[in-house]
């Protein structure tokens, strides 16, 4: 008979294809974003955030970058900085998600973690142009954001995202170019939650001596890794930029170690103890402190 | 044959057309993209960045060349069928140019960044609304046409589409549920973790719903045509029909493993994706299984080498699918280029060679003439072969490369690579995809000219019988 009617045959599709459907998209509505989901401290975006949420979108960086942090120990050592894997509860005010599907990029679920500057200094530098931070990058340059953000619709999203928001966040926006929007809503990435913060243990060199004492062999591996790391905020030649000046500094082996493994927070300098081995923050010592005559 | 059914095949014409531009469309912005990953000074601000690109790449594929060519393909077989001729030809003309429009919105506005961001549902609500309108007209052409057979029995190609209309039609609604900001712009009403599952159970099924379901339709339907042997067997196909269509519902989430999303969504996702090699295999067996007696076409029917090797693709395609919804193999490639490489095999090996043998068959058959050039479809086919199995290895390498650099830890627990360095480690493979592009893109060259030279000599001959 169903090879006979189609109208049964449709219906019988439409039954079958809703049963799959039911139990793993719908029913799930009943528990996620739900109560036992939700943590009290994830807050709504501001308004200038959401804005920068927008140009994200309008930009389709979520083609190049995912933002949820797995729950393996790799994706939350690299991409972590600190938070952990991501939680549901922290994407409830995400329409839509940006979870993103490939890793052309890095993960940018907790990035307002690693770049903590509150001037954006970083973000600024690297959208304008990425290769100048990161010499090998294949991101593409975003110098054009530095534009006058429309402001138009900016109210008319709070409400119809249900957002709390003051006539303070409104006037934030004035004078605002849509870099600046997109850099708050990076800065606000992953921040919500609390962070554990790193023990000074986890951090403490387990040599309390720096074991490149002999620099020579050191020098090429060492260049290489400040070259990668370092090299973008604090120049090339470790004369400085968006970071301090470096070259020969008088700080002590163990002062520079705890400062790369721990970073910076208030002047933005990121904590390395994540992606960067015991051996790799001595080498970097070392090559940090070679002055003039070295070179 | 007293009175031949007269059958309306200009729309079918002007979809496989159409579709044929767009899809050369989306080859050639794939291949842009493919260079952009490799030499990012050939973004061009704005317009022209990846970002942007990516999604025109992804929808004139899926929506232009696959849907395209299916709503073509689909009016042609559904007449055959049913031995009717189809419902309204004038709704078929209209879908057309509604399809056309529509198709052409979306180059632009992905362009201007009018975009959702969910993926192969980034077309904002208006757009939203002509690609399920173009959808209900056609869906309802073909519909009608069926109600209104004079063939009482309904061949298993047709149950494949009817399930396709009516799967469609749900994923693409519910996907693109939304509240709109302005005509430009609006926001799902789904949020954070719910909205990931409602995409890809929307983006899974969208791989079930339009680049399987409609393939097999084709596929069930010219390999019988082409050999001149029946379909090796009917009960398997209807078995594998509505296991195929039960399963594939539950498997979204395998997209999503390790993701906050529930646990158990994830594993009943697992678990249904490697049940679904059963039905999918099922399909597989019944195309070699209809050969039998008839492998030496592989070297004489040029049409048999497509269909024969799409259908050997979906198999690998649909082993490996699964391979990677498995908790373990998804740590390891997830996010990687293995995914893209995946893709591939799918989209250009199976869709596309079952499409090409397709239109080969439909265009000599309308326009009452043999193919030009049986050489040049030779040509052809080793230049499409080639070109999808350089771009499919290349990105497996370069997946389980960067995947294993990027899982690499010390003995104390630190990373051994950071992420540049894993980057910098798949270049030269990035360089190698884009050659593989253009290897596809030549072979798509001689398809067309093979294509426009059929069309001349069906042209030519027509008014000689009249």
């Amino acid at each position: 008979m169903l090879e006979k009617n189609p109208v049964i045959f449709i219906i019988l599709a439409f039954v079958v294809i809703m049963v799959g459907t039911t139990i793993t998209m719908i029913a799930p509505f009943k528990w996620i974003n739900g109560a036992g989901d939700r943590i009290a401290e994830v807050k709504p975006y501001t308004p200038l955030q959401q804005e920068g949420r927008d140009i994200y979108m309008r930009e389709g960086c979520n083609n190049c970058h995912s933002q949820t942090v797995r729950t393996l120990a790799s994706d939350v050592e690299r991409y972590g900085n600190g938070g952990g894997y991501s939680k549901s509860g922290e994407f409830v005010y995400d329409r839509p998600h940006l979870w993103g599907s490939r890793r052309t990029g890095p993960d940018l679920a907790r990035i307002g973690l690693k770049y903590p500057d509150p001037k954006g200094g970083w973000h600024r530098k690297h959208m304008e142009n990425p290769q100048a931070v990161v010499p090998a990058s294949n991101m593409p340059a975003y110098k054009f954001l530095n534009k006058p953000l429309d402001t138009t619709y900016s109210e008319r999203k709070m409400k119809l995202l249900k957002f709390p928001y003051t006539q303070a966040d409104l006037d934030e926006l004035n004078g605002k170019t849509e870099m600046d929007a997109i850099i708050a809503y990076m800065r606000k990435l992953g921040t919500d939650i609390p962070v554990k913060k790193a023990e000074a243990a986890s951090v403490a060199p387990v040599a309390q001596k720096n074991p490149f004492s002999d620099l020579k062999s050191v020098k090429e591996d060492a260049e290489a890794l400040y070259k990668q790391h370092c090299a973008s905020c604090h120049g090339e030649k470790r004369t400085g930029g968006v970071g301090t000046a470096l070259k020969g500094s008088a700080k002590s082996d163990t002062e520079l170690f705890s400062l790369i493994a721990k970073g910076v927070e208030a002047n933005g300098m990121p904590a390395f103890s994540g992606s960067l081995d015991e051996q790799k923050i001595w080498k970097l010592v070392t090559y940090i402190k070679l002055g003039k005559q070295d070179d | 044959m007293n009175a031949p059914t007269r059958y309306f095949d200009d729309s079918v014409k002007g979809f496989i057309t159409w579709s044929i531009i767009w899809g050369t469309v989306s080859v050639l912005v794939g291949i842009l993209i493919s260079l952009q990953l490799a030499w990012p000074q050939l973004n061009v601000a704005p317009y022209l960045t990846y970002g942007r690109l990516r999604p025109i790449h992804t929808n004139a594929g899926i929506f232009g060349w696959g849907i395209g060519s299916f709503i073509g393909m689909f009016f042609y077989i559904t007449q055959r069928l049913t031995k009717t001729p189809l419902w309204s030809p004038g709704l078929a003309r209209v879908t057309l140019w509604l399809f056309n429009i529509g198709i052409t919105s979306a180059a632009v506005t992905l362009a201007m960044g009018i975009n959702r961001t969910k993926e192969y549902a980034e077309l904002e609500w208006p757009l939203a609304v002509v690609v399920a309108i173009i959808w209900v007209l056609f869906s309802v052409n073909v519909f009608m046409t069926i109600l209104k057979r004079k063939e009482e029995q309904m061949y298993i190609s047709l149950w494949y589409i009817m399930a396709a209309l009516v799967g469609v039609t749900v994923l693409y609604v519910v996907n693109n549920l939304g509240m709109p900001l302005h005509l430009f712009k609006s926001y799902p009403i789904f949020a954070g973790t719910n909205d990931a599952n409602v995409q890809w159970w929307y983006g899974h099924n969208a791989v079930a719903m339009v680049l399987t379901a409609p393939p097999l339709a084709l596929f069930y339907y010219f390999l019988p045509k082409v050999t001149g042997n029946p379909i090796y067997s009917h009960r398997m196909g209807i078995i594998a029909f509505w296991s195929l269509i039960f399963m594939y519902l539950w498997t979204g989430a395998h997209h999503l493993l390790w993701t906050p999303l529930p646990d158990w969504i994830q594993t009943l996702a697992m678990a249904f994706s490697v049940m679904l090699i059963a039905p999918s295999w099922g399909a597989v067996f019944n195309g070699y299984l209809t050969m039998d007696g008839k492998w030496e076409q592989m070297k004489t029917n040029y049409l048999v080498k497509f269909l024969i090797c799409g259908i050997t693709f979906y198999g690998l395609q649909t082993l490996q699918g699964p391979m990677q919804s498995i908790r373990t193999f998804s740590a390891f490639i997830h996010y990687t280029d293995w995914v893209p490489g995946h893709v591939h095999m799918g989209t250009l090996g199976w869709v596309s060679m079952i499409l090409f043998a397709a239109i080969y068959y439909v265009i000599t058959k309308m326009s009452d003439t043999e193919i030009y050039s049986v050489k040049l479809a030779d040509i052809h086919f080793w230049l499409i072969l080639v070109g999808q199995l350089i771009y499919s290895f290349t990105m497996w390498i370069a997946g389980v490369q960067q995947g294993s650099m990027l899982l690499a830890t010390n003995p104390d627990g630190s990373l051994h690579y950071s992420f540049m360095e894993t980057m910098i480690a798949i270049l030269p493979y990035y360089k190698i995809r884009a050659i593989s592009g253009f290897i596809y893109l030549a072979g798509l060259a001689v398809f067309i000219y093979n294509i426009y030279k059929t069309f001349q000599k069906g042209a030519a001959s027509q008014p000689a019988k009249a």
